[in-house]
């Protein structure tokens, strides 16, 4: 094989798709692409030869097909004659259900004990950094199933209710049992019913009128309030004063949402002790509670990490600076270091959201049927169908992944430094 | 002027500041109780700290470490509350290294030693890889004197023999830098430096080792596997100058394939003939506990950086296909949960093979938690190599440098330095996350507790389990992120 090339000579031979960076790139990549597609190949005859020798064809039909099995903790309504699908709906519903839960007690958490880290006072700032420490360093799962032998061992079976060895928490309205905890339900005396969506399908689902009506009234609340804030800036601007708003913007949320709870008929239900356990009220499952703390907990102490970082970002110079323009401590909190702080925290935070969702799979170790639980347990173990299964469930992730970085990617593009 | 009597013409003596700005009461007032806000935050904290240790101290010291099941625990505490430790006395073999022959069952002589020894040698691979905290000489020392304990716990006379010999030889290589004279110690770093062979040969034979010690079989099968590279590495060396870079490169892989493919085999069979050298070999399903935990973690990261570097460069890469795929991976990878790659491994990668293939669960798991591991790596990487400054890359292009010595010779040591810290956060994450075999069934730490559960005398405990393997699991992870943060700062080379 010859290596000189003599720039001068235009023809083409083949020994310059080797030696020639214009051709290549070219041939790098054909090369990396038809090895992909070999692999690809390969994996598929493999799987396609094996599926026929075990005699399993490769089809979603079973997803139509009655489930069978029960799923205590759920949204919407289901019964075990409902197919596969209403199963994994039931599931990814509660995956979403833990996941937003635990997103919201870890950001408070989190918060809260970042801060407390950046404390002047000593003992807080080691107390906060001996729990982000400690929960860190230890596996979410072990947590998630050292929670779940808190709540089984340590907490009072309903029994002990009635003998009388416990008794129902805040004015008799929570019972907290290692059955679960038991917490009043809203009900309305005159109901504007539900809406039902899809009935008939594997996807139906009801949405309560009366919800969609009070958050109506909430949002259109939220956004004349501020209006009226915006109405308020425009007169500071102008005139330097400010006019004093704030019972104006809390009286058009509370009053028309107090207004329509009121037509509504709302009252509580509260769970009473039947038989051998609680009756009405709302079950929130041992399992769903060990599984939200534990990821709350968990993720906290990530989050703890984050909010110190971000706020330690912030250069010295911009609190004095807005010390020196005679800013009170708060309103140098509010509107100069949070701003810039947050810009820091945010895309690190989303990531962390996303790891507790991910997390959320683990729900399988106490029992919650998230989707991990529904569709790539009982159902992959019940139908044989692993390669199905497992796809779907896989798919279901990476949609919510995506999701979510996509959300997180267009935050970091609007709130990107805008420089010259 | 002399008689500006009210001006005072000597100095005062320095008065002794009021008590209560000094001492424990004047940092207590500074610290702990300057405000209101942080007088209660402080008080809500002792009192917050009292209640924990309250409870958890009296239930931590009890006097129940020689029992034999948890009734005999009940009966020592007399209704008092208090862990029952008989268990982790019991059984904390077993957590460390699983099923793994202890010599109990008839016939089997202890091969604890073997992983011992693995985790021995994994620091004295590691160290010089991580960073230069010790000097070169001091690496050979631990080394014998880690091959030493190995000679010991084979025993019989050549291993005391040998004993003797690798700490006498230690010794001689020590010595010198156990000189009480700071400059001299200094200088014979310096000489030791220049004189003993690199540690890091060590560390590329390590990986090869490890297999070995942990599966056992006969030596000759790992040689062959590492002979693959050494073949491929000489024939890039010779290949590279007559034929160019890319179609050496490409050679010298093909040369590796087919070695590991069609040679491996008769090589070893034929060594064995000529020396058999064999441990005896011990089954993948033997391994749990902590053992499993860290077998996975280390092969992973292992594995799992190599791979990294790669798609890290696809993914910087020009090339639009290889960053396709690049961070099509990627993405694919940190956007499923672990758990769904386990399930992959329990039930679907057979069926991705060839017919007829089958090989364990423990593999299986190490090569999905190993691609888990490199999607996480590769962004680690990519973050090294973007912190690197433009000027680096233009400069390596100015000396004429093609794109693989660049890499090699400029671009990869600085950006894998800056990785270092965020290589050791991801082997902290996939530590962690070992615990998810026991899911799939594994004897990990977390599935041996229930297998220990399930035995009649130690039905029902819990804390004292789940508190041991959180309480190891704090110890590795703990001590890994404060050498992690030691590293940021040592490396952190810029403003102090």
């Amino acid at each position: 094989m010859t290596t000189t090339t003599d720039p001068h000579q235009g023809q083409f031979r083949l020994s310059m798709l080797l030696y020639d960076s214009r051709y290549r790139s070219m041939t790098i990549q054909i090369v990396a692409l038809i090895g992909f597609l070999l692999l690809l190949g390969w994996i598929f005859s493999n799987t396609a030869q094996n599926l026929t020798d075990l005699g399993k064809e490769p089809s979603f039909r079973f997803m139509g097909e009655p489930a069978g099995y029960d799923i205590n903790q759920r949204l919407l309504e289901y019964s075990n004659q409902d197919t596969h699908l209403r199963a994994a709906l039931i599931g990814l519903l509660n995956t979403l259900l833990v996941a937003a839960l635990g997103c919201i007690t870890a950001t408070v958490l989190g918060v809260i004990i970042g801060v407390l880290r950046l404390s002047p006072n000593w003992i807080v700032s080691r107390l906060s950094a001996v729990y982000v420490e400690a929960f860190r360093n230890v596996p979410v799962l072990l947590w998630i199933v050292f929670i779940m032998a808190i709540l089984i061992e340590t907490l009072p079976s309903p029994s002990a209710f009635r003998k009388g060895e416990a008794s129902m928490s805040l004015w008799d309205s929570v019972a907290v049992t290692n059955r679960g905890v038991y917490i009043p339900e809203p009900l309305f005396t005159n109901s504007l019913g539900n809406l039902h969506l899809l009935g008939g399908s594997s996807l139906r689902f009801d949405v309560s009128l009366d919800l969609i009506a009070i958050l109506a009234v909430l949002i259109a609340g939220i956004l004349t309030s501020g209006l009226i804030k915006r109405r308020a800036d425009r007169i500071q601007e102008a005139t330097g004063t400010r006019p004093a708003t704030w019972y104006w913007r809390l009286g058009v949320v509370v009053i028309p949402t107090s207004i329509v709870l009121v037509l509504l008929g709302l009252h509580w239900g509260y769970p009473e002790l039947k038989g051998f356990n609680f009756q009405g009220g709302t079950h929130l499952r041992n399992s769903l509670i060990a599984l939200w703390l534990a990821l709350s907990i968990y993720t906290a102490a990530f989050i703890a990490e984050i909010v110190r970082a971000g706020i330690l970002a912030i250069s010295k110079g911009q609190s004095e600076a807005a010390g020196a323009l005679g800013l009170r401590s708060n309103r140098t909190m509010s509107l100069v270091i949070l701003p810039q702080a947050l810009r820091v925290i945010i895309p690190p935070l989303i990531s962390n959201y996303l790891n507790l969702t991910k997390n959320s799979s683990l729900a399988i170790a106490v029992g919650y049927m998230d989707i991990t639980g529904t569709l790539g347990g009982i159902t992959m173990n019940q139908t044989g169908r692993e390669l199905e299964t497992v796809l779907l469930l896989m798919l279901v992730y990476l949609a919510i992944s995506l999701t979510i970085s996509g959300v997180m990617n267009w935050y970091n593009e609007s709130v990107k430094l805008r420089e010259r | 002027m002399s008689d500006m009597s009210y001006v005072r013409s000597e100095m005062l003596p320095e008065r002794t500041p009021p008590a209560s700005s000094v001492g424990f009461v004047g940092w207590a007032r500074a610290n702990l109780f300057n405000g209101i806000v942080n007088s209660i935050l402080t008080i809500v904290s002792l009192v917050l700290i009292f209640l924990v240790l309250a409870a958890l101290l009296p239930w931590l010291f009890s006097p129940t470490w020689n029992s034999g099941s948890l009734n005999e625990c009940r009966d020592i505490l007399n209704g008092h509350e208090g862990a029952c430790w008989g268990v982790i006395n019991e059984r904390w073999e077993q957590l460390l290294y699983g099923f793994y022959p202890n010599g109990s069952e008839a016939g089997s002589i202890d091969q604890r030693w073997r992983p011992n020894l693995a985790f021995l040698l994994l620091f004295v691979a590691v160290i010089p890889v991580l960073f230069n905290m010790i000097s070169r000489r001091m690496n050979w020392v631990l080394l014998l004197v880690a091959l030493a304990y190995g000679a010991y716990a084979i025993g019989g006379t050549l291993g005391m023999i040998a004993v003797v010999v690798l700490l006498a030889a230690a010794v001689f290589v020590g010595y010198k830098a156990f000189s009480s004279d700071k400059a001299t110690r200094a200088a014979e770093i310096e000489a030791g430096a220049k004189r003993l062979p690199n540690p890091l040969i060590f560390t590329a034979i390590f990986p090869f080792l490890v297999p070995f010690l942990l599966w056992g079989g006969s030596i000759w099968v790992f040689v062959g596997a590492a002979l693959g590279f050494v073949l491929a590495g000489l024939a890039y060396r010779y290949l590279s100058t007559v034929v160019g870079s890319l179609a050496g490169m490409i050679i010298s892989v093909l040369v590796a394939i087919v070695w590991w493919l069609f040679m491996i085999g008769p090589f070893a069979s034929a060594m064995d003939a000529i020396l058999p050298i064999a441990l005896e070999q011990i089954e993948s399903r033997k391994f749990g506990g902590f053992m499993l935990s860290i077998t996975i973690g280390v092969v992973a990261i292992g594995i799992s950086l190599p791979i990294g570097i790669v798609l890290a460069l696809g993914r910087q890469s020009d090339l639009l296909i290889v960053k396709a795929l690049s961070v099509g991976f990627i993405e694919f990878i940190r956007g499923v949960p672990l758990i769904t790659l386990l399930f992959v491994a329990s039930t679907l990668l057979n069926i991705f093979l060839p017919p007829g293939t089958n090989f364990d669960i423990i593999l299986r798991v190490l090569i999905m938690v190993t691609l888990f591991a490199a999607a996480y790596m590769a962004e680690v990487v990519r973050g090294g190599l973007a912190a690197l400054p433009k000027g680096q890359y233009e400069a390596a292009d100015a000396l004429g440098l093609d794109y693989w010595k660049a890499q090699r010779l400029i671009i990869m040591p600085q950006a894998l330095k800056i990785s270092i810290p965020g290589i050791v956060s991801t082997f902290i994450g996939v530590f962690k996350d070992t615990v998810l075999v026991s899911i799939i069934g594994l004897l990990d730490p977390l599935g041996l507790s229930n297998a220990i559960r399930a035995d009649q005398a130690w039905n029902g405990v819990v804390w004292e389990l789940y508190g041991f393997i959180a309480f190891m699991f704090f110890v590795f992870c703990f001590s890994m992120s404060r050498y992690s943060m030691y590293l940021e700062r040592r490396l952190r080379t810029g403003h102090k």
